[in-house]
């Protein structure tokens, strides 16, 4: 029930986003989020953006792992 | 699809679980507390990637699952009330009560809605000025501010016919429970979205108190098994704490705008859980600023005696005691198309994991 997805916000009208997961448009409520911005990422649950995501994070959990790998 | 393809790489995946088996020595027990894990793990066969060291147990992290009897036959009552137009999440449609579900009300007659979000059924009670909406609130920290949300722009917006039955519920004092109630496991895969919202120094008191690993971990192959990489690690360098793997979307403190929104219009209070009974503090009720919205308040429900299904070991496998496959029921009388308990109607429940993932 917590399932939510990755989604790209492509434009922002007041407190209502449309927003792109995986090529499909849906509407978002931006309530629980501030600063959001078309070409950001959010996470969406329930029709509501709960958290934009960091690339700069997404990049360094990768980084870390391929590390490991790198170790062996 | 960007954060979802590359955390689902062959490669990474491959070495993660050969780390995994480099690192473990002695063994332990891991249990997720999120059904979005139980069916990601079941799904990508995440366990057939592990040493036998590592033993994954499923816990309560579904919440149609985890919300008891009595509060799945309150919402059956009042669907039957001639003035009242139900709103709800899909996942409660088929859950069974004593006697009914909703799916069976609606069949019936009764006048049920199943909506995609909060606001939905808010705009239900804005065209139906006529009828009470009730939106029924279930779900962890994750979906609570969805709720609160509803509830403030009802407030805002001055509509008075609409209505929330509150069945949320918080995590971390059912983690607490499980311990307390002697389930023996060395450390939590910590769930994900539920910390993105309510943030990892949640965790801090249920840390220090049972000197108990976590790892906050996304959803995807990869991040579920550098999550078991950090708790494997954890445990052969005997160390406890919060850790967080989903750093893309989790931080310490979460999403504060949403915490304060959800603090604004609930308050904890004592809750009963399927499998794990009253769990102090472990729900949430509507603070009496809102009353005039809490459907537990306002609504005279009608209550008859609510049992559970016999043979059904729901109960036992929301706490690690049992894998589904060993209740009775599994997999012969009770199945996805014919759910006896509420651990196989759910999509993320544990009995469905493992039965369609078998």
């Amino acid at each position: 029930m917590c399932l939510s997805i990755p989604a790209k916000i492509l434009s922002v009208d007041g407190t209502t986003a449309k927003a792109s997961v995986g090529g499909a448009v849906v509407n978002t409520s931006l309530h629980l989020v501030d600063d959001v911005k078309p070409g950001d990422y959010v996470l969406i649950h329930t029709g509501f953006a709960l958290q934009k995501i960091s690339e700069a994070e997404a990049l360094e959990t990768i980084r870390l792992i391929r590390e490991l790998e790198a170790g062996t | 699809m960007k954060y979802i393809d590359e955390f689902r790489d062959n490669a990474l995946v491959r070495a993660l679980s050969e780390a995994i088996r480099r690192k473990s020595k002695q063994n332990i027990r891991l249990m997720e507390v999120c059904g979005g894990h139980t069916m990601a793990i079941r799904k990508y066969g995440i366990q057939q990637l592990l040493p036998d060291t590592i033993e994954l147990l499923s816990g309560p992290g579904c919440p149609v699952c985890v919300t008891d009897r009595t509060a799945i036959d309150r919402s059956i009552s009042l669907a039957g009330l001639p003035e009242v137009i139900i709103t709800t999440y899909g996942d409660l449609m088929r859950v069974p009560g004593t006697a009914s579900s909703l799916d069976q009300e609606k069949a019936s007659g009764a006048d049920v809605r199943i909506v995609y979000s909060t606001l939905d059924a808010l705009e239900i009670a804005k065209l139906n000025k006529q009828k009470k909406v009730v939106f029924l609130g279930i779900g962890f920290e994750t979906t609570t501010p969805s709720s609160a949300v509803a509830i403030l722009e009802a407030h805002r917006q001055k509509v008075s016919n609409f209505y929330l039955l509150s069945m949320h519920k918080l995590m971390p004092p059912a983690m607490a429970a499980l311990i307390d109630q002697g389930v023996c496991i060395n450390g939590y895969i910590g769930p994900g979205h539920v910390t993105a919202i309510a943030g990892a120094d949640m965790y801090k008191t249920l840390v220090e108190n049972y000197r108990i690993s976590i790892v906050i971990s996304g959803f995807e192959p990869v991040d579920l098994l550098q999550s078991i990489y950090m708790l494997v690690s954890m445990a052969e360098e005997q160390r406890f704490g919060t850790e967080i793997q989903y750093r893309r979307a989790v931080t310490k403190t979460g999403n504060i705008k949403a915490n304060e929104m959800v603090d604004s219009v609930f308050e904890p209070a004592d809750d009963s859980w399927r499998g794990l009974g009253m769990i102090p503090r472990s729900g949430l009720k509507i603070r009496n600023t809102y009353r005039q919205y809490d459907a537990a308040l306002q609504f005279d429900i009608p209550v008859l005696p609510s049992y559970e299904p016999a043979g059904c070991m729901c109960g036992e496998v929301l706490r690690g005691m049992k894998k589904p496959a060993q209740c009775g029921l599994f997999g012969k009388v009770c199945t996805p198309v014919n759910p006896i308990g509420a651990c196989m109607v759910s999509g993320e429940g544990a009995c469905q994991a493992y039965y369609n993932y078998r």
